[in-house]
């Protein structure tokens, strides 16, 4: 276990670090990319608990695609980030609260198990052992029975929130030109082109 | 100490050595199939292609290389330095890093892990990093617009991938590489693989492939005759050469990933005396080339999309056809009892 430990270590260190640089580098273009750096070893530390699936669909969701539409705004916008900093220190008790009580929240979690042992009878059906079925399917086995609903309901709240975000954005201007293929498609030589015969020596008209 | 040597250092030097030898191989092909590119590219227009450098130009790609890798490498004064390094070597390392897991032949990976497709899925996906930070960091207008084509454009294709990806998951019923080729194992030979019972998706994929890895006639990004070279056009020397690798490798594994999802990977077409002689990775290899066959020749053939037919291609017509696809499979296996 020597080496998964340097290796939880290594990454843990790494994500620590990268987060602390992605609020404390000058240029938003660098904050995204210690972002990316930071999302992809918390998926190192996923693979080393064994939550391979979990790991990759981090790494597919949030670095292949959240973080790429981030880049694609931080990129295209001109940031000033030292007036961006200049209010830093007025919402300084507001970032403090927010973080005490995520952290309080965290060590009830993590105490609950230590101080009331017989709370793990109540949380999650516990998937079969990783030796027995594959990652994957424990995850869909669980996700597609026990809590279906749940995995719906989800689903509809990020189809009403797409559909909210488009209705917002979208406008129909007119007098734009725009293209039709299925007219396009449908012409034919009849009554795109007309051939005419022309004698030596005359123009057409 | 002996079980430090079993556990730890004996598997590493087995690992290390694997990957070597796939690099190698890799590399090798890499610049023969450049040549072939170049060759097939030339001869659609009957022209000789590069035939200076060795018998009928096959030493071409490495006088190339040696050309890159002597010359300055120029870093231009507004650019952002670590940045403008570290883009070339993202794209070049990604897009290697991809064939650790691809099955050349039964049990001839580097690594054989459970969730094969879905590491080539988030590695590729990953390919886009190498253009958003090579255009930004250059800090020119046309690498600018360059990269910003190229990043809706390798997202938006990303998703039809994956949805192509999800139905072939479905027949196979795995997401081990080695798996899925097993799967496509039966008694029709070649009718059993999947592109006859999911052509739809096959020629999905195929277009979605060749607008992922930026080829023509997707190539957008790079459109020399507006964008000069796109993102790319600040790059000389070696940072080029790691550019047009990694492009390269992410097209070869492209080739790898359609002969294994759709064209049964190692198997023999029949699995009769004359075919079955051959081993496994022949025909992966044969198989790859033809896909490569088809790159090159869509390259040739093909006029450039204007840039919003290539969004409207993606997103109007990949999206829906491989959502409806996605629902038809899987209907089809759950009420004809066919599901793995």
């Amino acid at each position: 276990m020597l080496i998964a430990d340097a290796f939880f270590y290594l990454f843990a260190t790494i994500t620590v670090g990268a987060a602390v640089m992605v609020i404390s580098a000058r240029n938003p273009v660098h904050a995204v990319l210690f972002l990316i750096l930071a999302f992809v070893s918390s998926a190192g530390i996923f693979i080393l608990l064994g939550a391979e699936f979990l790991a990759f669909i981090l790494v597919v969701v949030y670095v292949g695609a959240v973080a790429v539409l981030f880049m694609f705004v931080v990129m295209m916008l001109d940031v000033d980030f030292t007036e961006l900093r200049s209010g830093f220190l007025s919402y300084l008790p507001v970032g403090a609260l927010i973080g005490i009580i995520l952290l309080a929240e965290l060590i009830l979690v993590l105490g609950s198990w230590v101080i009331t042992p017989e709370v793990a009878a109540h949380v999650a059906t516990p998937t079969p052992p990783l030796t027995e079925i594959s990652n994957t399917e424990a995850l869909g086995r669980v996700l597609y029975t026990k809590y279906v609903y749940f995995f719906q309901a989800a689903g509809v709240i990020l189809l009403i929130a797409m559909i909210g975000a488009i209705v917002l954005t979208l406008q129909h201007k007119t007098g734009v030109k725009r293209q039709s293929i299925a007219a396009q498609v449908a012409r034919t030589p009849a009554d795109a082109i007309e051939i005419k015969q022309v004698e030596s020596g005359k123009g057409l008209l | 100490m002996a079980e430090f040597w079993t556990v730890y250092v004996w598997p590493f030097l087995v690992i290390a050595t694997h990957s070597l030898a796939v690099l190698v191989i890799l590399l090798v092909a890499v610049a023969f199939l450049l040549l072939a590119d170049r060759k097939i590219w030339a001869a659609v227009p009957l022209r000789r292609g590069p035939n200076v450098v060795g018998p009928f130009g096959l030493l071409q790609s490495f006088a190339d290389m040696l050309k890159f890798v002597f010359k300055e490498p120029v870093i231009p004064a507004g650019a952002n330095k670590a940045v403008f390094l570290l883009a070339p070597l993202v794209s070049a390392v990604l897009a290697l890093s991809a064939w650790a897991v691809i099955p050349v032949s039964e049990g001839w990976a580097v690594a054989n892990i459970n969730i094969g497709i879905l590491y080539v899925f988030a590695v590729s996906s990953l390919g886009v990093y190498g253009v958003i930070m090579g255009g930004w960091a250059s800090n020119s207008k046309y690498a600018f617009l360059g990269t910003l084509r190229s990043a809706a454009q390798m997202v938006s294709y990303e998703v039809s991938i994956g949805f192509v990806i999800i139905t072939v998951l479905l027949c196979a019923g795995s997401l081990n590489m080695t798996d899925i080729v097993l799967a496509q194992q039966g008694d029709y030979g070649m009718f059993n693989w999947y592109w006859l019972p999911l052509f739809p998706m096959f020629v999905i994929f195929f277009i979605s492939a060749l607008a992922e890895t930026n080829r023509p006639p997707f190539d957008l990004p790079e459109a020399e005759s507006e964008l000069v070279a796109g993102f790319m056009v600040e790059y000389s020397s070696t940072p080029y050469l790691l550019f047009m690798l990694g492009e390269y490798v992410a097209i070869v594994l492209m080739c790898a990933l359609t002969t294994i999802l759709f064209l049964g990977g190692w198997l023999p077409p029949f699995d009769v005396a004359p075919f079955n002689w051959l081993p496994g990775v022949f025909w992966f290899v044969f198989k790859a080339c033809l896909v490569f066959f088809m790159f090159s020749m869509v390259k040739a053939i093909v006029p450039r999309y204007r840039y919003d037919q290539l969004m409207r291609l993606g997103w109007k017509v990949f999206l829906p056809l491989s959502l409806f696809m996605i629902v038809a499979v899987a209907s089809v296996l759950h009420f004809f009892d066919l599901a793995p």
